[in-house]
């Protein structure tokens, strides 16, 4: 469990990393913010956009295990518990890309 | 079923065997029978076959297990074994590993005692419910097998990584208050090849026979490693 | 201090930042969407203040340190790329972050 844990962190960091740059340049562009809402609408812009919600969801959740893995005094159910707690950050940013 | 299709990791190859079943079978039986009746030319290590020792260690259907407190029942789906090495350690011959790179390391994490008494000292007084030798205690068995080292990503991502074992070793010592040797061991362990290389897979933690959590001992010398970091003893 | 061992420290502090950055910076971007938000409209609170501009500088920086860090175990345990080239090119990438990252900020919020 824990492996997959790390495995979906890892993955989601590097596509992040991936995406920063891009996501960067577009808002350098001085685009008019209209303009660029409007070609946020396009469904392929709004999936991407859900994309990437749920990877950043699933790092932070991934990232917060760690933190309490590395930082809190060591229970046997820790490991149980930071699972729990990725999932829930990870339904929490899938929640709220639906709303998106 | 009332035989057992054994395959066994030979240098590049597979070799299959057919070994009957028996009641309360141990994959250790089973490789012990192969090599008394089938192939005598099968190498591999045991030792008191009684889950005291780890010298069995071996993967068996790719999970890093004591062969001999391997039930076959437990493992057999469907009445096949798939028996190999310990991975992450070079292979002196079929199911034999070389574990010096294992010892190597646990020596690089300073897991060695370092005291200062002499013999005609008195002995050190220590309290055996105080935190720190809990703390030790609670990962103290451990007796060298490499079962998470094996089961360990980072050692088979990262040549120089000293791996759970050596590095569980550290922790118990960094919790002896008897040890003088501290400072050295936390700068042996901080680093690339030492503690801040665990990403938490936890895998050491799930294979363990003996059930130590080599995990929260990393993430115990990660806390040492920055207390001294900050406090620039490093 | 080892290296390596101060590259460990600011990835978790940085990983900190960025956990209080990125809640604010959803809850923020959900606002203004479901809000319908116009361009003027955010632009107008955006503009000219100085508490986002240094809010989103700090998420900037955060990123250009988090970012390579995490890369380079990437980079060295899944290509066995490690070194003096390894870590140049992560500077290399942080460096563009921070560029990319303070050009979209000021674009957006001075």
């Amino acid at each position: 469990m824990s492996r997959w844990a790390a495995l979906v962190h890892r993955v989601s960091g590097i596509a992040l990393a991936l995406f920063l740059p891009a996501h960067f340049w577009v808002l350098g562009q001085g685009l008019e913010m209209d303009r660029l809402l409007r070609w946020t609408e396009q469904p392929l812009v709004k999936a991407a956009e859900w994309v990437l919600v749920v990877l950043l969801a699933a790092h932070l959740g991934g990232g917060l295990r760690v933190l309490a893995l590395e930082f809190l005094p060591w229970r046997d159910w820790q490991k149980s518990l930071t699972a729990a707690a990725a999932a829930l950050t990870l339904g929490w940013g899938l929640a709220f890309a639906l709303a998106l | 079923m009332s035989v057992l299709r054994v395959s066994v990791r030979r240098g590049d190859a597979w070799q299959a065997f057919e070994v009957p079943r028996r009641e309360s079978q141990t994959v250790l039986d089973v490789v012990t029978h192969i090599q008394r009746h089938l192939d005598p030319t099968l190498a591999y290590r045991y030792a008191c076959r009684v889950g005291m020792c780890g010298s069995c260690a071996m993967t068996v259907n790719g999970a890093p297990r004591w062969t001999c407190r391997t039930h076959v029942d437990k493992v057999a789906k469907e009445g096949r074994l798939e028996i190999s090495p310990l991975r992450n350690l070079p292979v002196i011959r079929d199911l034999v590993t070389d574990m010096r790179e294992f010892f190597d390391k646990w020596a690089r994490a300073k897991g060695q005692f370092g005291g200062e008494r002499k013999r005609s000292d008195d002995f050190a007084l220590l309290s055996p419910v105080s935190g720190k030798r809990k703390l030790a205690d609670v990962n103290i068995e451990c007796i060298g097998c490499a079962v998470c080292y094996s089961a360990c990503d980072v050692v088979a991502w990262n040549p120089d990584y000293l791996g759970p074992a050596a590095l569980n070793r550290a922790w118990t010592l960094v919790n002896d208050e008897r040890d003088k040797a501290q400072a050295e061991r936390l700068r042996a362990v901080a680093g690339d090849a030492g503690c801040l290389s665990c990403h938490t897979h936890m895998s050491c933690t799930e294979r363990c026979p003996k059930a130590l959590s080599p995990t929260a001992g990393i993430a115990g010398l990660k806390r040492a490693t920055l207390k001294a970091a900050l406090r620039g003893e490093l | 201090m080892r290296s390596q061992t101060f590259l460990w420290i600011v990835q978790r502090a940085s990983a900190a930042v960025l956990a209080l950055c990125v809640l604010v910076h959803l809850a923020t971007i959900i606002y203004a969407v479901r809000g319908g938000l116009t361009g003027a409209e955010i632009l107008a609170r955006t503009r000219g203040s100085a508490a986002w501009f240094a809010f989103y500088s700090l998420f900037v920086l955060a990123v250009t340190v988090h970012a390579p860090i995490g890369l380079r175990a990437v980079l060295g345990e899944w290509l066995g790329w490690r070194g003096r080239s390894s870590d140049l090119t992560l500077l290399l990438f942080a460096m563009l972050l921070a560029w990319m990252g303070m050009r979209a900020v000021r674009t957006v919020f001075a």
